[in-house]
């Protein structure tokens, strides 16, 4: 057994809430942040409505210097500073100010694809043979790694500073790697998040796969239905969600606030193989997943109270359900509290599973199960497996002792985390 | 030298000086580099931003020659005169 991991702080730029005040007060009362996109409309997309967060300029300004911001155009990394400096803060840390970089301070901040926007500019610069006007930051901008390499300046981090992408998984998986490289000694603190853009370049994909709702372009709240039996696809969503994990021996010498333990978790693929393919999970390797997730933190099945799901609102949340219910060899009345705030702000993509493990740890903290939304009408499917009164549709008073959260992304690739009360 | 483009100039460079140097400290002597303490990768963008503001284009080695606040203002005034 490796050394224990403490969450010490957290930061979210979510479509429903910058920050933790206005992020906890949307999720416990049920505030959307899917609208209706004009520019998707012009685009003529079939679907026109997506969850971005609303960054007044003001805002912006705080985090960035004006040389920074000169030429900005990178939604994602806009987001992903804004809630990984709010981490760092919240933890009670400060940006290292001294000449010597912070040995024991690392940072693991994924996304998909950064800078859309400034790599669509490019473009257009290079095609009008304009390269030598692209300026110095279009590199910055543009590599994945640039999320982490502005948050690594930012905070001045001398431990290991990079960028994991696995498409949805991403910011789960960014948790599980920073947890790893604590308890195995190589850092103290590392700051695990994970951030998307915005826009029909990151967006358009999608809606030509068709799994985006078309229906509810008038009707953008309701468009995000996890685990309904009306869900129609996910609706595209972009932002950040940030935490610190740190050392408990560190946390504990600081006298830092402890939001949870995180006990372990388990990353795996399903291979492409079964019925998984490159857009569908593997049942077998999900089930694997979370099974080895319960393994390796050392608890029961039966000590899981409540589950975050992926639940991303098209027809496989049934077939999630009924893999979490075999995993933990619990189904009906007996089964967890489940949610999915992807009813509130759709799909996050890269940024899902760090904005969602923010969610779902803001929990202890408040005591509560965060409601769904959405879901009145539960799909039936989903009731031959789990009552459903698991499945709250408010926010009910409740006090966590062990969430499970778990993320799965295109390539057939799974993460699961297993969040604990911390209790000395 | 034309007192206009150097406080044009001046206003260019003052995003790009690190906290610790103030517009003040800008001479016509200044280095940019060395004396100005400015981020060499930024250099392009200031190349850039004169291009706009002067309605100019400059060459590669019009670039590698702009060492200085005064290099910067003679190559200025060179292409503003074959304009």
């Amino acid at each position: 057994m490796g050394r224990r991991v403490v969450i010490t702080g957290l930061g979210v730029c979510a479509p429903n809430g910058i920050g933790l005040t206005d992020f906890t007060r949307a999720l416990q009362k049920g505030k959307s942040g899917v609208r209706f996109q004009p520019r998707l409309a012009e685009l003529k997309f079939g679907c026109q409505i997506a969850a971005e967060p609303l960054v007044p300029d003001n805002l912006v300004e705080k985090y960035f210097t004006p040389l920074q911001l000169r030429g900005l155009n990178a939604s994602g990394l806009v987001y992903g500073v804004i809630a990984g400096t709010d981490a760092w803060n919240d933890a009670g840390l400060k940006p290292n100010t001294g000449e010597s970089p912070d040995w024991d301070s690392g940072i693991i901040f994924g996304t998909g694809i950064l800078g859309v926007d400034k790599f669509r500019e490019s473009i257009h610069l290079v095609d009008g043979q304009n390269v030598r006007r692209l300026g110095s930051t279009t590199v910055l901008q543009t590599m994945a790694s640039g999320i982490s390499a502005y948050l690594g300046g930012i905070l001045g981090c001398g431990n290991q500073v990079t960028t994991n992408s696995s498409a949805c998984t991403t910011g789960t998986e960014g948790i599980l790697m920073a947890f790893d490289r604590i308890t195995a000694g190589k850092a103290e603190r590392m700051l695990a998040g994970s951030c998307s853009d915005s826009g029909p370049y990151v967006w358009g994909g999608f809606d030509a796969m068709r799994i985006l709702p078309r229906q509810y372009n008038d009707n953008p709240t309701k468009a995000s239905r996890p685990m309904s039996a009306s869900a129609a696809g996910f609706v595209p969503g972009s932002g950040a969600g940030a935490l610190v994990l740190e050392s408990l021996d560190s946390a504990l010498a600081r006298g830092a606030k402890i939001y949870a333990e995180v006990l372990g978790g388990a990353v795996n693929s399903g291979g492409q193989r079964g019925d998984g393919t490159m857009t569908a999970p593997n049942s077998e390797a999900v089930q694997h997943c979370i099974t080895e997730a319960i393994l390796h933190s050392g608890i029961e099945k039966s000590d899981i109270d409540v589950i975050n799901g992926h639940l991303t609102a098209t027809s496989k949340d049934a077939l999630e359900i009924e893999n979490w219910s075999e995993a933990l060899n619990r189904s009906g009345t007996d089964f967890p509290f489940i949610n999915s705030f992807k009813g509130l702000f759709g799909h996050c993509l890269a940024a899902a599973g760090s904005i969602e493990c923010v969610g779902a740890l803001l929990q202890f903290q408040e005591k509560e199960v965060f409601g769904n939304v959405n879901c009145e009408d539960v799909h039936s499917e989903i009731e031959k497996h789990i009552s459903a009164s698991r499945i709250p549709r408010k926010t009910e008073k409740f006090i966590p002792k062990i969430i499970a959260k778990a993320s799965f992304g295109f390539g057939d690739v799974n993460a699961c985390v297993i969040f604990a009360a911390f209790n000395d | 030298m034309n007192e206009e483009r150097y406080q044009k100039l001046k206003e260019i460079v003052k995003i790009y000086l690190p906290e610790d140097v103030s517009v003040e400290d800008i001479s016509m002597e200044s280095h940019f580099i060395n004396e100005l303490n400015i981020n060499s990768a930024n250099l392009v963008d200031i190349v850039l931003d004169v291009e706009d503001a002067f309605d100019i284009m400059l060459e590669n080695e019009d670039m590698d020659q702009m060492q200085t606040v005064m290099d910067a203002l003679q190559i200025i005034e060179k292409k503003l005169t074959v304009k």
